[in-house]
């Protein structure tokens, strides 16, 4: 079993990506400006529906109930696909994965295929491995367009290139066949319609990822907002569909709450624009072969874990990442993994699941811990419940040798007995002769982390408790 | 609200010092930040509060509840410390805390550290202290600042407190409240986040920063020791001469005995 790549190999930890990242102002201007936009029409659509909170806690049960049953729900789905004329595969892995997916393209004897924007063969890597069995996988959602013709990273999870502006558009669009005479959104747009239909109409495969797979009635279901995902789902003869398996939902009424929470929680929308489903195979109508790879690559070894496990109820809706105050200074790519912001801090971790590496290890710290992912997100997950949980097993990991375990032990010991911290009171106060001016402005390290950019408090000399044993003891 | 097990009961009449009180036994829980660092924010507290009929006491055995290790990723540390926190503060009334992270830790994290005990079910943030168990908003208060309100992250999201800080600070005569632009943006502070993301802390705080200038107030406050830490650390650093000041000592303030900034 190779390296899950759901991290980016390479990348440096969150801290050190994100001092980066926040030095490029022109990218901090247009994370800002595209997410308190996001923001603002999420909030106003979301408060049209008196049951909102209702239809989270739907949301939230539906999913624990698949995830408490998920082998039976996934046998449902495949037995309902099979007799709809459908193909199911399963992957314990991304090689495993990947390897299905390209077999599967050689059998049709093609070199190109196009792509509806996916999550799940983004997080396995599979146009790199696509193109290492010679096959070219042309990404046909415009942000994705503009992150694969950039030779880029994606950024954000609905707007993978949220971190581009038009005139960078306009220059990644320049090697087109025919590049786009201006930076104007229309002449953009027209410039990738052509690029594309030329790709939609000429592809013998598709391949898609799924936003919800309907056990009882073996049905797949792709929302998107452009309508090439539907191009790709209804021309080429052969579609292949890889879904992370917990993305099943056991019945097809179920799709009553999701259809309602996921478009009014990602594009802010009371509907989406497209909303593809098929079931199977019908037979003169649309791909006459179809392939289901059922993927694992983590995920039951996520749901091991009882507190961890709420990250795999996710429905990919980025609103918990156009929330977040770090995410909207750091931007997606500083986290290393093509799931960014605070559901990428909890679900790359755990997915990947090896907390020695220093940049999986960095992540769940990733975090103020201030909650508005949690109060966002349409399936109810407590990101910082699992971030805190992280942590406890990054320190278990890193076991108590570190500076910051021995620090933290240290602490702890005089927390333990009030003689303690009552000498370390003392000692603290003694920080007070290093103020000027009545301000404290200078710490040794680790201090200094603080004192690079914020003035310390200066500890006076009597702590509330000498003053209360003075006066009330 | 009430708390859940009637313990708030009849108010007991004399404290263990004879003096003749007709509020509830209330302990103070300043936390290890305020008790060390601020302790001008906990006197004020204790004048409030016995202003307001309370019989306060300040069990001297208390130390931390266990947020930085707990949020730190050692919950092995924080156990015996809310154990500790459980016994020190058994058999009050209520317990009191100017902080709404601490009170949050406390209240949320702590019954699944060591199971739920009366001290962490009768512990409060001090705004649903004062609105929730004594039912009051008008404090009696004086304090002729304009002042702008930063709603902490922990206060709102983990414990709900809502507009409470914000009744009791329109009650108070004389003060000037301008709204917070951005308002229920966190201040970056989060405790060890501080240090181990310390550039992206300090960007948004340089954006908190910003929105507490452009209301031009000359006080910034909050319910929160460790967040005015934050913001009133970067305030300085940057000579905007905005005062941090902890929503007690708004509220502890009086024409009688108003507030003194602290040197």
């Amino acid at each position: 079993m190779g390296r899950n790549p759901v991290t980016w190999l390479g990348s440096p930890t969150f801290p050190d990506a994100a001092r980066r990242a926040l030095g490029d102002t022109q990218l901090r201007g247009n994370l800002r400006k595209a997410t308190t936009t996001i923001r603002g029409k999420r909030e106003s659509v979301v408060a049209e529906l008196d049951d909102w909170e209702e239809l989270r806690r739907a949301g939230e049960s539906i999913k624990d109930e698949v995830l408490a049953d998920l082998d039976t729900q996934l046998e449902r789905l495949e037995v309902a696909v099979t007799e709809r004329g459908g193909v199911v595969h399963w992957a314990r892995d991304a090689d495993e994965a990947n390897r299905i997916v390209l077999d599967l393209v050689q059998e049709e004897d093609t070199d190109e295929v196009v792509k509806v924007k996916s999550m799940a063969t983004a997080e396995i890597g599979l146009n790199e491995a696509l193109a290492d069995g010679g096959v070219n996988a042309i990404e046909t959602d415009l942000a994705e367009v503009i992150v694969q013709l950039g030779d880029d990273r994606p950024s954000h999870i609905l707007v993978p290139a949220i971190h581009r502006n038009r005139a960078e558009i306009k220059e990644i669009f320049a090697q087109m066949p025919e590049p786009p005479a201006s930076d104007d959104p229309r002449v953009l747009a027209e410039a990738a319609r052509k690029y594309l239909r030329r790709k939609f109409l000429s592809a013998k495969v598709a391949i898609s990822g799924a936003n919800f797979g309907v056990a009882d009635t073996g049905s797949i279901v792709v929302v998107e907002s452009e309508g090439n995902g539907r191009m790709c789902l209804t021309l080429p003869e052969t579609l292949i569909t890889v879904m992370g398996v917990e993305k099943v939902l056991p019945r097809w009424q179920d799709l009553e709450v999701f259809l309602q929470l996921l478009p009014r929680s990602s594009t802010a929308e009371r509907m989406n624009p497209y909303t593809s489903i098929w079931s199977g195979v019908t037979p003169g109508d649309g791909p006459q072969k179809f392939h289901l790879v059922l993927l694992d690559n983590g995920r039951t070894s996520t749901l091991a874990d009882e507190v961890g496990r709420q990250a795999l109820r996710c429905i990919r809706c980025s609103a918990c990442l156009n929330v977040c105050p770090v995410y909207e200074r750091t931007g997606g790519q500083a986290y290393g993994s093509v799931y960014p912001g605070p559901i990428g801090a909890i679900l790359a971790p755990q997915l990947a699941g090896d907390l020695h590496d220093e940049q999986t290890a960095s992540l769940p710290y990733a975090s103020s811990l201030c909650g508005a992912c949690y109060e966002v997100c349409p399936v109810r997950i407590n990101i910082p419940e699992v971030l805190t949980h992280l942590r406890a097993e990054v320190v278990e990991a890193k076991g108590k040798r570190t500076p910051e375990a021995m620090a933290m032990s240290a602490a702890a010991w005089v927390f333990g007995d009030r003689k303690r911290y009552e000498a370390a009171q003392k000692a603290g106060s003694l920080t007070r002769f290093l103020a000027r001016g009545g301000t404290l402005s200078s710490l040794p390290w680790p201090g200094s982390k603080w004192t690079d950019t914020r003035d310390a408090p200066v500890v006076p000399k009597e702590s509330f408790r000498s003053w209360w044993r003075r006066n009330r003891g | 609200m009430q708390n859940g097990d009637g313990a708030s009961g009849p108010p007991s009449t004399e404290d263990a010092g004879g003096r003749r009180t007709s509020g509830p036994r209330v302990a103070l829980f300043p936390t290890c930040l305020t008790d060390t660092a601020f302790p001008e924010t906990a006197k004020a507290m204790v004048r409030l509060l016995e202003r307001l009929g309370c019989d306060v006491d300040f069990p001297l055995d208390q130390t931390c509840c266990g947020q930085m290790h707990f949020n730190t990723g050692y919950a092995e540390h924080a156990r015996p410390m809310a154990r500790a926190y459980a016994e020190v503060f058994d058999g009050y009334d209520h317990v009191v805390v100017p902080s709404g992270s601490c009170a949050g830790m406390v209240r949320e994290i702590h019954p699944d550290l060591c199971g739920t005990s009366p001290a962490a079910r009768r512990t409060y943030e001090l705004s649903e202290f004062l609105v929730d168990v004594l039912g009051v908003v008008d404090v009696g208060a004086h304090f002729p600042h304009r002042v702008t309100y930063h709603p902490t992250c922990h206060s709102l999201r983990m414990l709900g407190v809502g507009d409470k800080p914000l009744s009791l600070l329109r009650a108070v005569s004389g003060l000037e409240l301008i709204p917070l632009p951005q308002a229920e943006q966190c201040c970056g502070f989060g405790g060890t986040f501080a240090l181990k993301n310390a550039e992206t802390s300090t960007a948004m705080l340089a954006d908190k920063m910003r929105c507490v200038q452009d209301t031009g107030a000359q006080v910034v406050t909050a319910g929160d020791n460790s967040c005015l830490m934050q913001i009133g650390g970067g305030l300085s650093r940057l000579r905007t001469g905005v005062r941090p000041v902890h929503l007690a000592e708004i509220l502890a303030s009086t024409e009688e005995e108003p507030w003194v900034a602290t040197p």
